[in-house]
């Protein structure tokens, strides 16, 4: 009869060596069989004197035991190697671009202009529309420049053939339509296309505008810069941003300013505002002693190329993709 | 308005440097938009007299001088061709610096030079080099050039906006630097000139709504051939006027000193009196400038016996003009008012510095003294006898100025900033302008020089300017919390912008005005609305659609080699119809060309964009709501590619595949596909509308039906939904076969349908049923065949 713990030696020694399942299989049956070693150390059994068997009947149980118990231990690492192995040959290069569908963006003037209205929706602006081919009244007379005033060529105005009507060449006319149709209080950003016979790097002959205005019975010069500063900074996300205030002309508003920015070195002229003008609050039959107010206006398209450093505004309306897509 | 720096200080002189004046006028109002220098910088010029010229001994072209320049001669080296011993000219000494060179003691062929002589080129003064600069016989031998010319000056460039007419002469300048500095002006005397004969000219105001005030002066005997001063060539040069003759100087001198456009013309050639009137239609004239105009009634002119002489206010007469051989002139000190002038220069096509003064409006009250000082002025380089001034005036139709109430309290209210009485009071006192205290502020009376001045606003504005915007405080307003609701029915325009560009297209914005052949091409509109002063030809029409806007990006950007091009754009089109108030609907609108995807890894065979992915991209910009499309036809539109989209059953836009006729005339590889939709219908949503979930199961049912080629979806589904069994929740079409086992001219349609009850669990047979039905539909319908 075989040393039990030779046995067992052994075949742990073999399973250790096995990688393949099938092989561990049959390698099971020559120890575990029926036939196998363990099989035949019970058989031995009955040739023990009746005192020994218990003993060596536990000790080959134990051996029995003890060798499942490493089967199956072996049979798990056969298992997890072959999963690794699966795994590691399912493995992608991460690195390869995602497939689908691509994304557009936005044009760069949409972005200041949305930017704009939210910063204003946040200050308590509603949003107003109006316009683009006016009248003369709109345009011009409702905002206290009658026909003749020397102000009228400070914008050269596109013309309709064979007509009164003219492309407007400001948002202002937005205000007027507005508070025809509202009584103060007033709050509105009017944002929108503007247009004007010049056209260089400069100048286009279609570009943006947002007008802003705000009639109450107390709403000040005061309040006008405070509203207009805090814009550009909350637009600019810069804390340091230095605006400043001089005076001009504009027939629509009395006292009436220049809006001029800086970043910290020079002056750029971002827009223009003032006191609505009380001739133009009572071509709307709103009193002008009991409300007061202020309006703004503001070039857009130069807002886009301060905020995002283009240099040529003619870019905005060429329409080229290499260009537009940087602004997604 | 240009300006010497140095002719303003001679009016006032407040102890700040250049940069200081230009700002405190910037920021009083008057914008300078450059100042720059007179003259480059440049040392050790001084005056030098030639005392002897000699040729050199070995070079032609070179001449050896004797230079005095206030000390021992100097022997200068000089290849201008105008030297001649007398001249006084600029001489660079030995270690000056010019502005691109400097001069060192040097042998020029062998001759010892000590300098240099200089013409205007070399010391950086004007473009061209027209040999030595010659200086007046009587500049200051030795003395620094700079002073003698002036040339430490800087060139003010002013951009006056058009309310402050008043600023338009360097004494309206000066009084505004005297409010905002504080710094009093010097006075600048005018005494009236003693008349040396007593002719006066006839004048009659026949227009005197227009004309309320002439002031006309004879003088005889000048000489018209005096040469102007030099320092009067200088300010006029540096306020950009041409220096023309002395009389022609002296009135554009005067209009700049005081602000007063004046005239002189020809006594000799006048055929009796001076008539202001309105121009008779047809009248002509030719002006200074040589152009013959045919005058209307809008035009103010100045006029003799016989016929018009100048363009009142704007520009003198060719046959009454003073010329060299003039002898006797009439000199025009006039008040226009600003209406009769205003917009004639747009009319005519052409301005002038006179113009450009009357119609913003000139002091009233300064025509008489402005005569004076130009007779004076005249008298002293021209000579001649004077005659007494003469006025015709009409005091009833010349401007006044009422007092204007200023309110403390309205001051307060509209600065946002409280100013005491006195404070204000001190402002106006340095304005000048006469003023009293009342109980609730001031009363002022603005002066005859000011037009912009008629309210309490105006007057606000005044303070606020003199006072300085920066010394107002930016306040945030004091409001109560409002509520800005944004109704749920309703998009804003950024959700759609930003759901395009997630589906991969590109906003762009084109111009308003395309070129009429896209109008005709595009929209089949011949008579768009057109512009009557367009830009350019491509720029002269209105749209009426997007979609002329779309195609040219798509072109433009073909010819850059972008393969794939999606883009949409939002804005409004101008429709032709109602004449005083075009429709103009705001759109939206998208156009895709080259492949479905971006060109990518493990996406093969990459397929061209078609009409079905593009209608895919408008149902979901649209979604929820439910679009219908009908075939249909559409000028840009391919015709058997094109459909009509309605929804809620009113047509609101279209969809389809560029036309191949316009892929050819305009040269597109690619078959772009387009839609255009009004903005107001995309934009609008409807609220979500509960219904109850069935709690029993549903039936998937598949079936196939072959139909006519021709019959359409929609028509199928419309049938479908008018006549199905309440249970039958779903139907759509899951596939689309053609081929073999199917008859040419015939399509197969795999339909899914959904069965479920809201109440019980439905039996086979009423599903077959419900099944049954829809195919009886399709059969009686559309002679569909089961497959």
């Amino acid at each position: 009869m075989q040393d039990i713990d030779a046995v067992v030696d052994d075949a742990l020694t073999l399973f250790a060596g096995i990688n393949d399942a099938d092989e561990l299989e049959r390698v099971k049956a020559r120890y575990l069989g029926k036939s196998g070693a363990i099989n035949e150390l019970a058989k031995g059994l009955g040739k023990l004197p009746p005192a020994e068997r218990p003993a060596m009947g536990s000790r080959i149980n134990a051996a029995k035991s003890k060798l499942e118990e490493a089967l199956k231990d072996q049979r798990e690492r056969i298992q997890a190697a072959k999963l690794e192995q699966k795994l590691k040959s399912e493995a992608l290069d991460v690195t390869l671009p995602g497939r689908g569908s691509g994304l557009g963006g936005l044009h760069p003037v949409s972005r200041t202009l949305e930017r704009a209205e939210q910063i204003f929706h946040s200050l308590g602006f509603e949003v107003a529309d109006g316009p683009e081919i006016e009248t003369d009244f709109y345009n011009f007379t409702a905002l206290n420049q009658p026909e003749n005033h020397p102000a009228r060529s400070m914008h050269d105005t596109f013309y309709l053939e064979n007509s009164k009507l003219l492309l407007r060449t400001h948002t202002s006319p937005i205000q007027v339509r507005y508070m025809q149709t509202h009584q103060p209080p007033i709050r509105i950003i009017a944002p929108g296309r503007v247009y004007r016979v010049d056209s260089d790097a400069t100048h286009s002959p279609m570009f943006h505008q947002a007008e802003g205005l705000w009639i109450d019975t107390h709403i000040s010069f005061a309040n006008l810069k405070g509203v207009v500063t805090e814009f550009f900074k909350l637009f600019f996300e810069r804390n340091d941003l230095q605006v400043r205030f001089r005076p001009s002309f504009f027939p629509f508003t009395e006292p009436s300013a220049e809006i001029d920015m800086s970043f910290g070195e020079g002056w750029l002229e971002v827009g223009g505002c003032g006191m609505v003008h009380p001739n133009v609050l009572r071509n709307v039959n709103i009193d002008s002693q009991q409300y007061q107010g202020f309006a703004f206006g503001m070039g857009l398209d130069r807002l886009t190329m301060l905020r995002y450093g283009v240099n040529d505004l003619r870019l905005f309306f060429e329409n080229d993709l290499r260009f537009l897509r940087q602004f997604r | 308005m240009k300006f010497s720096e140095n002719w303003l200080r001679t009016f006032v002189d407040p102890k700040i440097n250049t940069r200081e004046l230009a700002d405190l006028l910037t920021f009083g109002g008057v914008e300078i938009e450059a100042v720059t220098p007179v003259a480059p910088a440049f040392d050790r010029v001084v005056v030098g007299e030639v005392l002897s010229v000699e040729k050199h001994p070995n070079a032609d072209r070179l001449n050896v001088c004797q230079v005095n320049v206030g000390l021992a001669p100097l022997t200068i080296v000089c290849g201008a061709p105008n030297v001649r011993a007398g001249m006084r000219v600029p001489a660079a000494l030995v270690g000056a610096k010019l502005p691109a060179l400097e001069i060192k003691a040097a042998k020029v062929r062998g001759v010892e030079s000590s300098g240099m002589l200089c013409s205007a080129k070399e010391l950086g003064l004007s473009e061209a080099a027209d040999g030595l600069l010659e200086l007046p016989a009587n500049a200051t031998i030795g003395a620094s050039l700079r002073a003698v010319l002036d040339l430490d000056d800087q060139l003010f460039d002013s951009k006056p906006t058009p309310n402050r007419g008043d600023c338009l002469s360097l004494r309206g300048l000066a009084r505004d630097v005297a409010a905002l500095s504080g710094v009093a002006m010097k006075p600048l005397k005018v005494p009236a000139v003693t008349a040396g004969h007593d002719a006066r000219p006839t004048i009659t105001l026949n227009a005197p709504k227009a004309c309320p005030l002439y002031v006309g002066r004879l003088l005889r005997g000048v000489n018209a051939r005096a040469p102007s001063p030099q320092w009067m060539v200088d300010r006029l040069t540096r306020s950009g006027i041409r220096s023309i003759s002395a009389i022609v100087d002296v009135t554009n001198y005067v209009m700049l000193e005081l602000g007063q456009p004046l005239h002189a013309f020809d006594a000799d050639k006048l055929q009796g009196g001076i008539q202001v009137r309105w121009a008779n239609a047809g009248e002509k004239l030719t002006l200074l400038n040589g152009e013959t105009r045919e005058l209307d009634c809008s035009f103010l002119v100045i006029a003799d016996d016989q016929k018009a002489l100048a363009l009142a206010g704007i520009m003198g007469g060719e046959s009454s003009a003073v010329s060299d051989a003039t002898q006797n002139i009439l000199l025009e000190s006039a008040f226009f008012d600003p209406d009769a002038i205003a917009g004639k220069s747009r009319v005519l096509g052409f301005g002038s510095d006179s113009a450009y003064r009357f119609e913003r409006g000139v002091n009233y009250a300064g025509a008489r003294e402005a005569a004076e000082r130009a007779t004076q002025l005249i008298l002293d380089i021209c000579g001649g006898t004077p005659g007494p001034t003469t006025a015709a005036e009409s005091a009833a139709h010349l401007p006044t100025r009422k007092p204007i109430e200023l309110r403390l309290q309205r001051l307060e209210r509209v600065l946002g900033v409280a100013l005491a009485a006195d404070e204000v009071t001190a402002l106006f006192t340095r304005l000048g302008f006469e003023h009293q205290r009342t109980d609730e502020g001031l009363r002022i009376t603005p002066p005859p020089y000011r037009f912009d001045l008629s309210i309490e606003e105006d007057l606000i504005e005044e303070v606020a300017r003199i006072h300085g915007y920066n010394n107002i405080p930016a306040l945030p307003p004091k409001v109560a919390a409002v509520a800005m609701p944004m109704p749920e029915r309703q998009r804003a325009m950024a959700p759609l912008r930003r759901l395009l560009a997630a589906r991969d297209y590109q906003e762009v914005v084109t111009y308003s005005f395309v070129d009429r052949a896209w109008e005709a091409d595009f929209c089949g509109n011949a008579a768009p609305i057109a512009l009557a002063n367009p830009i350019a030809s491509q720029m002269s029409v209105m749209r009426t659609s997007l979609i002329g806007g779309l195609v040219n990006t798509l072109i433009h950007n073909l010819h850059h080699k972008q393969a794939r091009i999606r883009v949409f754009e939002i804005g409004r089109c101008f429709l032709p119809g109602d004449e005083a108030q075009p429709a103009q609907p705001w759109r939206i609108a998208a156009a895709a060309c080259g492949t479905a995807v971006d060109e990518q890894w493990g996406v093969r065979p990459l397929r061209a964009v078609d009409f079905y992915d593009v209608k895919a991209d408008l149902e979901a910009l649209c979604w929820p709501r439910r679009l219908t499309f009908e075939a249909a036809t559409h000028a840009a539109l391919h015709p058997g590619k094109c459909a009509r989209v309605h929804c809620d059953g009113q047509a609101v836009g279209w969809l389809g595949e560029l036309h191949p006729r316009w892929q050819q005339k305009y040269d597109i590889a690619l078959a772009p596909v387009l839609f255009e939709m009004d903005l107001a219908v995309v934009a609008g949503q409807p609220l979500p509308v509960y219904g109850a979930i069935s709690k029993f199961p549903s039936v998937w049912r598949d079936l196939a039906l072959v139909f006519d080629e021709n019959t359409s979806y929609q028509a199928i589904l419309d049938a479908v939904h008018a006549q199905k069994p309440p249970a039958v929740v779903d139907f759509t079409v899951f596939d689309i076969y053609r081929g073999a086992g199917i008859e040419n001219g015939k399509k197969s349609l795999a339909f899914r349908m959904v069965v479920q009850d809201t109440h019980k669990t439905m039996t086979d047979a009423e599903v077959d049923s419900a099944v049954s039905k829809i195919i009886k539909v399709l059969q009686n319908q559309f002679h569909a065949k089961l497959r």
